[in-house]
């Protein structure tokens, strides 16, 4: 009992205790989810290339725009808390699970205020995607722009 | 055809950062973290564009695209105006979705009660 409960083999004794994932039948879901809504966005995009008549990188910033606008209501009135709990990172990886993941954070400091609620816990889960996104692409900007001006 | 790489692409990527939170029992952030760090440096082999050519939504709508954005928006303006654009176009090209992600989960949080 003693040995088992010391630090040194702490996580292999946790691991007894974890619950075990259906890895097999959460992807399938992830793969359901993710695919649709990924599917939902080529539809949007083909809607404003031909109603808008833009070409299909244009396309992109109104298809983001309402799939962010779509996450953020149905984050609102909860039913996207719902599809995550289902779908896992089918609705997790998505620019939607982005937005979601905003538009939960604020509503859940909502009774601290909107200063000190809503506006400084916006980017709370949100923030650590935009550092990393922003420190990753910067470091590899300068990469390629130091190779591109040796060549 | 279009439609049928999009949700088997995009629903691929997802797959991944299923077995990542699965599997490597890894956090949502971290997965959403290193998908960001992914896209950029896929597109820092320009691998992506040619991911999104083929797959159209199913590239563009998972967060992988964001980091891929930003490095293609701070490299549009390190072609113009040297080293100094890479920190002026990081964000040119992701601004929508981060200031809309802003927009409407502020009005959402203003307008709606928490639920649970």
């Amino acid at each position: 009992m003693k040995d088992k409960f010391n630090q040194q083999n702490y996580d292999q004794t946790v691991k007894e205790y974890q619950p075990k994932p259906n890895v097999l039948w959460n992807c399938i879901k992830a793969f359901i989810v993710g695919g649709s809504i990924c599917l939902l966005g080529q539809f949007l995009t083909e809607f404003y290339m031909n109603v808008l008549d833009m070409t299909e990188s244009q396309a992109a910033n109104p298809t983001i725009t309402t799939l962010i606008f779509l996450s953020a209501l149905l984050t609102g009135i909860g039913v996207y808390d719902r599809i995550g709990q289902f779908a896992g990172a089918g609705s997790a990886v998505p620019i939607t699970g982005f937005a979601n993941s905003i538009t939960s954070a604020a509503l859940e400091h909502k009774s601290e205020g909107l200063v000190l609620g809503v506006a400084t816990n916006l980017f709370k889960l949100a923030g650590s995607v935009i550092v990393f996104g922003v420190v990753s692409a910067y470091v590899v900007g300068l990469i390629r722009y130091t190779i591109q001006s040796f060549l | 055809m279009d439609f049928v790489w999009a949700f088997v692409v995009g629903g691929g990527i997802c797959v991944i950062g299923q077995v990542l939170l699965d599997v490597f029992r890894l956090t949502p952030a971290h997965v959403m973290s290193s998908f960001v760090v992914a896209g950029a440096i896929l597109d820092g082999f320009n691998i992506y564009d040619k991911l999104i050519d083929f797959a159209g939504a199913g590239a563009t709508v998972p967060i992988t695209s964001f980091g891929h954005s930003l490095l293609h928006g701070a490299m549009e303006q390190a072609q113009e105006n040297g080293i100094l654009g890479i920190a002026m176009g990081i964000f040119h090209l992701t601004s929508v979705g981060i200031s809309s992600a802003i927009l409407f989960g502020f009005l959402v949080a203003v307008f709606f009660k928490p639920k649970g």
